[in-house]
């Protein structure tokens, strides 16, 4: 079976040229020293994933790589280095498995080899068209549309409710356990009256936790936070 | 000159490679994370590639699914790498093998 893909030279060279920008890109996420490189690396990498969707008639599918991979997953991951103040470098010096690196590296170019060796010349084949052609590539995002929602439609349900789950589980996650909050709020301050400072902390939930939790692994500053809090209280 | 499916997929097959190595490799979790993305966009692309070679839309419709597993997984993750942070700031993945908080 010789089915291909693009016969034209165009199609080529766009395909060279993405190509090189994903793996420039992957060899930028693991090389890169800063974590902030590795996200902007990482786009790069997803907006040539998106060059190659096109390239194969998935036009739906760049058009969301680019919005949810590049637009909102790699922007969370940002948001979480500027939070958590992660950008500085990775402590190689103390590695507790100092053979671990050489014998990922042989194990991974030993795996790629092999899969490249063995599956030469025999990819694997299929029958054709079992759940809907591919059709016209105007098409492509009503007939995505028709598949979700009617061969998958389960699928699609089943994958609402692992959203809700995730959604849940981030936010439990996230939130700081109110009883470590009561034993670290007592201490700081004799000076600072405690009913203002817990009434404080309690009406603005979700948003004054992760405020004072990013405050307290930055510089371990409960007192801090207290002198920051009182003036917002007493100021109307 | 003809672009095949092959070399899309050993496009793929580098990609994921290069995610493998570097998810064994780094140190720092969020770099971690990052190198499992670079495994699912390359399970993706061989997704695109057979749904292009077999004419069929199901493996655009997997590629579709496997973006909302991501993501979800994504939110999950950065939960626990934001609250392992707050208790101890600056771990890196050894820092954590006990298990234990």
């Amino acid at each position: 079976m010789t089915y291909t893909l693009a016969a034209t030279l165009p199609d080529a060279i766009t395909f060279a040229i993405a190509a090189v920008i994903c793996v420039t890109g992957a060899l930028g996420v693991v090389l890169a020293r800063n974590p902030v490189h590795s996200a902007l690396m990482l786009v790069m990498t997803l907006f040539g994933v998106a060059v190659l969707f096109v390239e194969e008639n998935a036009q739906f599918l760049a058009a969301v790589q680019v919005i949810v991979y590049a637009g909102a997953i790699v922007v969370l991951f940002l948001f979480v280095i500027m939070l958590l103040g992660v950008d500085q470098k990775e402590a190689i010096e103390r590695d507790p498995l100092p053979a671990q690196r050489p014998v990922a590296i042989c194990l991974g170019i030993l795996g790629l080899a092999e899969v490249i060796l063995l599956a030469r010349g025999r990819w694997p084949s299929g029958a054709k068209s079992v759940s809907g052609s591919l059709g016209h590539p105007a098409g492509n995002v009503a007939l995505i549309g028709r598949s979700v929602f009617t061969t998958y439609l389960l699928a699609f349900e089943v994958t609402s409710a692992l959203l809700v789950v995730a959604v849940v589980g981030a936010v439990v996650l996230a939130r700081r356990p109110r009883r470590r909050l009561g034993e670290h709020g007592a201490p700081p301050g004799p000076e600072i009256e405690p009913g203002n400072m817990t009434g404080g902390l309690e009406t603005s939930d979700p948003e004054a936790g992760d405020h004072d939790a990013t405050a307290t692994a930055a510089d371990d500053g409960e007192p801090g936070l207290g002198e920051v809090a009182e003036p917002q209280v007493s100021a109307p | 000159m003809t672009v095949e499916a092959s070399w899309y997929l050993t496009l793929a097959a580098v990609l994921f490679t290069i995610g493998a190595i570097g998810l064994l490799v780094r140190r720092n979790v969020l770099v971690m994370f990052m190198c499992v993305e670079l495994m699912l966009n390359a399970a993706n692309l061989t997704f695109v590639t057979f749904a292009r070679r077999l004419n069929d839309i199901a493996g655009q419709t997997a590629v579709f699914f496997v973006l909302v597993v991501a993501a979800a997984e994504v939110v999950v993750g950065l939960g626990i790498i934001v609250s392992i942070y707050r208790r101890r700031p600056g771990a890196t993945a050894d820092d954590v093998h006990g298990l234990k908080g």
